[in-house]
């Protein structure tokens, strides 16, 4: 065998090696890798219990009440299976909106809700102008005249 | 037609070809992003949801993209350089890291600007956004750590070992946000299916991918010919390269 197949035959075993390794690593910390836990997550009480956590999810739509002559809103955060209500005291971003994806760090208070001190709107990952998106909407609510979604995204 | 290819493995006849190609790419790097950022700045409608504050894609895309790209392209002349032990792979993968490296900080500082306005924050350790910084630390790393060794063929030896290794980080970034539960939104566009973005947006897109491939490459055509002038000083034919009077 030649010196230089015998040198990429050590390359390929070196990042075989390097790449099972860090498989392993990122499995066995994978429950700390994740940036936010679901509703259904916080009912089955499988979230840290002393420390603040994330917990993410849709805005449910119609939940969000803001009280008179302060900063404090609530809503509720939905995976569509399990539903927590929040309570958060600050300026939301500006894409904060019911139905869209939303972050929320803090903690579990006692009256069994969770209590924010950050709140992060998460985008989805689709762009399009106006006139697509009331494409979309004009579709949904009438789906006996649907045009497909890809041609309503590229108007 | 056959081009025998092991010929521009030697620096003699590397060196004008990548003078050339480098003001190729050059004025192909000018025209797409011009014609990128107009369609991008102006042509392209406005977001639904996020307003203007979206075109920032334009620059965060492209670079992000290329500094996951340029570390491959890096470590691919690095298992060269190891494997066959030549000058000029080495040279490639040397010429690319302060590209690479401007690339990850250009998508990682593009990122933050589009964070505040869209979800609130600049920066969140997500793992998308933590391992794109770890690219940019290992891209500094192999800068420092050539930096650290003063005879050029160890230090190749050593950047290329560093280069192979950290490439099992580029499909962690890319598939992190498949992975894990990320802030970061999903890929927009893939290979696989139909782009999640308006058609005039993905145009403004592409030609503005297509500008920074362009910068990218002529910027390290133009680096390596410097690099090649630094290391090989000693052979005839750079002597009389340099030299005042050279016969060019």
């Amino acid at each position: 065998m030649k010196a230089r197949y015998r040198r990429f035959a050590w390359i390929g075993l070196g990042l075989a090696a390097v790449g099972i390794a860090v498989a392993l690593v990122l499995s066995a910390f994978r429950s700390n890798l994740v940036f936010f836990f679901t509703p259904s997550q916080v009912v089955a009480h499988e979230v840290p219990q002393s420390r603040p956590f994330r917990v993410g999810g849709l805005v449910e739509a119609g939940s969000l009440t803001r009280e008179p002559n302060s900063l404090t809103v609530r809503f509720r955060v939905t995976d569509t299976a399990k539903t927590i209500p929040v309570t958060y005291t600050g300026l939301l971003p500006d894409l904060f909106k019911e139905g869209k994806g939303v972050v929320a760090q803090g903690r579990m208070g006692p009256d069994g809700a969770f209590h924010a001190t950050e709140v992060l709107a998460k985008h989805d990952e689709n762009y399009m102008p106006p006139e697509a998106r009331s494409a979309i909407e004009q579709a949904q609510k009438g789906p006996e005249t649907m045009p497909s979604l890809h041609e309503a995204r590229a108007r | 037609m056959i081009v025998n290819w092991y010929r521009y493995s030697s620096p003699i006849s590397f060196y004008p070809l990548a003078g050339r190609l480098a003001r190729v790419f050059g004025v192909l790097a000018v025209v797409f992003t011009l014609a990128g950022l107009y369609i991008g700045l102006i042509v392209a409608p406005t977001d639904a949801t996020q307003g203007d504050a979206y075109r920032i894609i334009f620059l965060h895309v492209p670079t992000a993209w290329m500094a996951m790209f340029i570390y491959l392209v890096m470590a691919f002349w690095s298992a060269l350089a190891l494997g066959f032990n030549t000058r000029l792979s080495a040279m490639m993968a040397q010429a690319l890291a302060p590209t690479g490296a401007l690339m990850a900080a250009l998508a990682l500082w593009s990122g933050a600007f589009w964070g505040r306005p869209t979800w609130g924050t600049y920066w969140a350790w997500d793992a998308r956004m933590t391992s794109t910084l770890i690219l940019l630390f290992l891209y500094l790393g192999i800068i420092a750590l050539r930096n650290a060794i003063d005879d050029p063929r160890r230090a190749d030896r050593a950047c290329a070992l560093l280069a192979l290794v950290g490439a099992v980080n580029v499909p962690i970034i890319y598939f992190s946000v498949q992975w894990w539960n990320t802030l970061h939104q999903g890929s927009s566009i893939s290979l696989t299916a139909a782009p999640k973005m308006a058609m005039t947006m993905l145009e403004g897109l592409l030609v503005m991918t297509a500008g920074v491939w362009s910068y990218c490459i002529a910027v390290t055509l133009a680096r390596v010919r410097a690099i090649i002038v630094e290391r090989e000083r000693g052979a005839g034919w750079v002597a009389s390269l340099i030299a005042p009077q050279g016969a060019r």
